[in-house]
């Protein structure tokens, strides 16, 4: 496909893309695609840190604030809680093993990588929804206390981030399917495993702060 | 199209977050990596849930031994999953994470700081509902 078509070298070469030698520090053309789009990507992940900070904030100002209801302590099952980092840590290795995969043009393995990923994500969220269900039935959901509504707030939006990247994985595998490792997918690829990754620290603050922490003597 | 994949992929300019380097064997030192950062991750969650009910370090000082290892940890996914270096082709990417760091820290310091200002100096709230009768 390189230098196929006349026009689209000469357009390539314009905006600087033909070396890629944008270092970003003052010098060179504008950075290639791939880069500015994870550039891009980058910046909303560290906002939705900055959205999930303020939910860690608000959790840890109200963790007390139970209005006499149940603490964290009677609350928590760190067995779960176990398996579910377990699901998660295991669901973005696979998912990294997916990105080197599609760098090497391998849908094989980027399909089954992807797939085991997707598996560990759902029972991640699997085991996250028997929680709050167990919580909810037993009169002790977000309208219980201050410290439950920050609780189901905070782990809640992560679980919705889990389903949302369950969704938008399903659809990366379906894409390279039908379109193959076109460009434009593999740099869809790169922020969906940048997304995930990203999810994947979040929980380590979740377990660390919500349960560990709330469940410590 | 390809063009600017194998821009990307060449050596010189910056490199996208979340993209590694790969020189010689690239798919096996990928794996490699990722190895290593699962190994890690694992060990620093063992060691927080251990920790936490182990009794091995004295009570008070749990909280932040636990903090520490979730940072170690963060530093771990950060290192060998999102594959991000302090090298001149990542300087744009930690900046961002730089500023992301300093957001985060001032709005969850802060804000324990301000509530806990706060909490000191009200009243108890039953002295509040005794002068309210």
């Amino acid at each position: 496909m390189t230098a196929a078509n006349p026009a689209d070298s000469n357009a390539v070469a314009e905006l600087g893309l033909e070396g890629g030698a944008a270092p970003g520090r003052g010098a060179g053309g504008p950075s290639a695609k791939r880069v500015y789009v994870g550039y891009g990507f980058w910046i909303f992940i560290l906002s939705d840190m900055v959205l999930f900070s303020a939910f860690f904030a608000a959790y840890a100002v109200l963790a007390e604030a139970t209005a006499g209801g149940p603490a964290g302590r009677q609350l928590f099952d760190l067995t779960s809680v176990a398996w579910e980092t377990a699901c998660l840590l295991l669901s973005s290795f696979a998912c990294g093993l997916a990105s080197l995969a599609a760098a090497s043009r391998s849908a094989l393995w980027f399909h089954v990588a992807m797939a085991v990923a997707f598996v560990l994500g759902a029972a991640f969220l699997g085991l996250e929804l028997k929680e709050f269900a167990g919580l909810a039935s037993a009169g002790d959901g977000p309208q219980r206390s201050a410290f439950l509504s920050a609780f189901f707030t905070l782990v809640g939006c992560h679980g919705l981030h889990i389903a949302a990247g369950l969704l938008w994985l399903l659809t990366m595998m379906a894409q390279v399917m039908a379109k193959g490792f076109r460009a434009d997918i593999q740099r869809r690829i790169l922020c969906f495993t940048l997304f995930w990754h990203a999810l994947d620290i979040v929980w380590v603050a979740i377990f660390t702060v919500v349960y560990l922490l709330g469940k410590a003597p | 199209m390809s063009e600017t994949r194998e821009a990307a992929t060449g050596h010189d300019g910056d490199l996208a977050p979340g993209e590694e380097r790969l020189d010689g064997s690239g798919v096996a030192q990928g794996v490699r990596g990722y190895l290593i950062g699962l190994l890690l991750a694992a060990g620093l969650t063992a060691a927080s849930f251990y920790l936490c009910f182990s009794g091995l370090i004295y009570g008070p000082a749990i909280p932040a031994a636990l903090i520490a290892l979730a940072v170690a940890q963060m530093g771990v996914h950060l290192v060998f999953f999102l594959h991000l270096t302090t090298g001149p082709d990542n300087t744009n990417n930690a900046l961002a994470l730089a500023f992301g760091v300093l957001i985060v820290t001032l709005l969850i310091g802060g804000s324990l700081w301000i509530m806990a200002n706060l909490n000191h100096n009200m009243l108890p709230m039953q002295r509040i509902m005794d002068m309210q009768r």
